[in-house]
């Protein structure tokens, strides 16, 4: 018994030791300038990214060698709730990925470090627009990293088959209803089309497409019960309900749209440049990707992008800003650029990007920009797009009807929104 | 004042001196060193579990900002809790979930019993692919489970359309999810049950089924007469368990229907919910609140069990 207790004190203090050791092992404080490499944690969502990720840390840390760069990759779906977990508990990755959507609730409780304040700070290489998204009360807190818009995805070999002409600038939503339906072919499980009820994806372009709006100019009110974007709604949803040519919510929900369209089960599929690896790589898929069609109201795109943030509470902020001016540099771009990953921010090489993957037209990304509308949001743009997708989700399942829905969604979006 | 010469600390002075003693009635040493052993362990369940559990009740009367800072709200949270419109719902799913998992009982009584009737060569084998699961990361149980209820292509609708039969979306409508989940959460739990119950069957004495074989009952006869009422405090333990952890179900919910599902409305639990608060709206108030209420109704349950054990449990 005696031998047991003794054990057990033992691993106590084991554990107490290495506690001790490890706090000792971080001197250098608030400037990671002091002797001994630092490292720093990389946080990031996207898998197929994180070659290129690794990349350019292999490249940063060839430039100093002082500072160790390591990526903590959190599949999307659990990244914003493990980060701000992590956040409110003093301990997020010291350099992470942003997105429009966060970057207000981050930068305005304080968990983000004002980059525009920091030595060499020069955001003249990107756009304005998307060094806005990160400017918040005058002070840019995110480096722009990309940016993405959406096409019109499509299976040659599917539609070879049925014999229809390929998607491309001059095709209205009414060339979409009627391909999708020459292409649906129920005998072989092949859909014309999936439109699940995926915003970024579908449902905001069609909004615009159709002459709404998701959210005012001034960000105080939603634009989601107006008549246009009820249209535009109804749109999408009619490939489900009435056309029936795109699989139901359930089956979308049961294997992934992307999955279906990489597979040949699917047609035609609106997505973003950012899964181009994932239809490059999928095996057997002849594919390629168009404008996205003119609505009643023309042509319109969201345009998104993300950012490279550092931690307000990071103990190296000095090492961490010297990988954020990093990547926000040209070697960064260009890397993510010439392997095919993102549209990079940095200007004048989005042509390397397009170049990277002759297969697909891929200037088609890049010349949307002109029918980009920004994405749509808000200081808490989460307090309401969970609500909201709820809705959608509820209305492509064929459980409520869509007008009730975008009367609600409307409602809730701006109560949320009066209470920023 | 007749009531001060009535106090308890003036009654022994009147009776006279007494031998002092210490409370385990021997040298105070040995109490010492009895808490000394224990010490241990109750500084770890102080840490581990009375402390949290005392700072969730805390928390439960305050309202969370986005990134920590409390305010004291008083009783709102529970008043915004129990009159949540998606209350009734889950914590009607979480009961049916509770009770449907339970069947997992009975069913592993029966294979604990015939697994006890193999040569021991082969024993080790079927223990091994039983307890699995146990052993297995949920979030890879409930993906492969997630493929094989798959509507267009998964692997039971495949078997199901071989005799004829139109499987549906198994965890994609709402009508279906909860049974869905409670299956897995039966094979899941096989395993540990049985080896609970492959250890009570061992305690068991062969001179029993001995005497019970000389008095002329067969196997059946043997199993209602002999292993139910000797395996029995086995039984409500494992009962005790499953109840608490039916009632704590989140993360096939969360792994298996994902976050936008249509038929998550439908198929949310109470521990859902309290995810919800925690994680997704950054109400950590309001989920500690949830928290409580879930353990009061844990313990209530319990405690009901507890009660009805005398009725039916056998100790030796």
């Amino acid at each position: 018994m005696i031998r047991r207790v003794s054990a057990l004190l033992c691993a106590g203090l084991l554990v107490a030791g290495v506690a001790g050791c490890s706090s000792d092992s971080t001197p250098s404080g608030q400037d990671g300038k002091a002797a001994g490499p630092v490292t720093l944690t990389y946080g990031i969502w996207d898998a197929n990214q994180q070659p290129a990720m690794q990349k350019i840390v292999d490249a940063f840390q060839v430039a100093h060698p002082d500072i160790r760069v390591s990526i903590q990759l959190t599949p999307s779906a659990d990244y914003w709730t493990k980060l701000q977990t992590a956040a409110a508990s003093g301990s997020a990755p010291d350099v992470f990925w942003m997105s429009s959507t966060r970057i207000g609730l981050y930068a305005d409780q304080g968990q983000l470090l004002p980059l525009s304040d920091r030595p060499g700070f020069d955001s003249g290489k990107f756009a304005k627009a998307l060094n806005d998204i990160y400017t918040l009360g005058g002070k840019q807190y995110g480096m722009p990293k990309d940016y993405d818009t959406i096409g019109l995805w499509y299976n040659k070999k599917l539609f070879d088959a049925a014999g229809v002409k390929y998607p491309d600038a001059s095709w209205t939503w009414q060339d979409v209803i009627d391909a999708s339906q020459k292409l649906t072919d129920p005998a072989k499980g092949v859909w014309g089309i999936a439109s699940p009820s995926w915003t970024q994806e579908n449902l905001y372009n069609t909004i615009h497409q159709a002459g709404g709006h998701v959210i005012s100019a001034d960000r105080k009110t939603s634009g989601l019960a107006d008549p246009a974007s009820v249209e535009g709604l109804r749109y999408a949803l009619d490939f489900v309900t009435k056309y029936k040519t795109s699989p139901t919510a359930q089956q979308m929900t049961d294997t992934d749209p992307s999955q279906l369209f990489a597979s040949g089960k699917v047609a035609m599929f609106t997505d973003g440049d950012w899964d181009t690896l994932t239809y490059k790589n999928a095996p057997g898929l002849v594919a390629d990707v168009a404008p996205l069609p003119a609505g009643p109201k023309g042509r319109a795109t969201v345009v998104n992008g993300l950012g490279n943030v550092i931690y307000a509470k990071t103990k190296h902020a000095a090492a961490a800003w010297e990988f954020v001016k990093f990547l926000g540099g040209r070697e960064a771009n260009e890397i993510q650029a010439s392997t095919g990953t993102v549209i990079p921010a940095y200007e004048g090489l989005a042509d390397t990007w397009v170049k990277s993957t002759p297969q697909f037209n891929l200037q088609i990304f890049v010349d949307e920009l002109q029918n980009a509308v920004p994405y749509p949001v808000s200081k808490n743009t989460s307090a309401w797009s969970k609500d909201t997708q709820a809705l959608l989700d509820k209305v492509w399942a064929g459980q409520q009807d869509l007008d009730s829905a975008a009367a609600q969604m409307a409602a809730t979006m701006n109560a949320a929104l009066a209470k920023e | 004042m007749a009531t001060i010469e009535a106090t308890p600390a003036a009654a022994p002075a009147a009776a006279g001196p007494r031998p002092r003693r210490s409370r385990a009635g021997g040298h105070p040493r040995e109490w010492v060193w009895g808490y000394l052993m224990v010490l241990p362990l109750l500084a770890g369940l102080g840490v581990f579990y009375l402390w949290p559990i005392a700072q969730s009740v805390y928390f439960s009367f305050t309202e969370w900002g986005a990134f920590g800072g409390q305010r004291w709200v008083g009783t709102a949270n529970y008043r915004d809790f129990l009159s949540d419109p998606e209350l009734p719902k889950a914590a009607w799913n979480t009961l049916r979930y509770s009770l449907l998992v339970l069947l997992a009982v009975p069913l592993s009584v029966v294979l604990a019993a015939l697994l006890n009737q193999v040569r021991d060569r082969h024993v080790a084998l079927y223990r091994t692919l039983y307890f699995l699961p146990v052993v297995s990361m949920p979030a890879a149980v409930a993906m492969v489970w997630r493929w094989l209820y798959n509507g267009d292509y998964g692997l039971i609708n495949y078997l199901l359309s071989l005799v004829g039969v139109d499987g549906p979306h198994w965890v994609s409508d709402e009508r279906f999810t909860v049974y869905a989940m409670a299956v897995v959460g039966v094979w899941a739990s096989l395993g540990y049950n049985m080896i609970i119950f492959s250890a009570g069957l061992k305690s068991i004495p062969r001179h029993y089924y001995e005497a019970a074989a000389i008095d002329g009952a067969g196997r059946v006869r043997q199993f209602f007469a002999v292993t139910l009422p000797l395996l029995s405090p086995s039984i409500f333990f494992v009962s005790v368990l499953s109840v608490i952890g039916g009632l704590q179900m989140f993360d096939t919910v969360l792994m298996m229907l994902g976050k936008s599902n249509p038929a998550l409305a439908g198929s949310k639990t109470v521990a859902y919910l309290f995810y919800e608060d925690a994680f997704l709206d950054n109400r950590q108030g309001m989920a500690s609140a949830v928290a409580v209420v879930l353990m009061a109704v844990l313990l209530l349950l319990t405690a009901v069990q507890f009660r009805l054990q005398k009725k039916w449990v056998h100790y030796e």
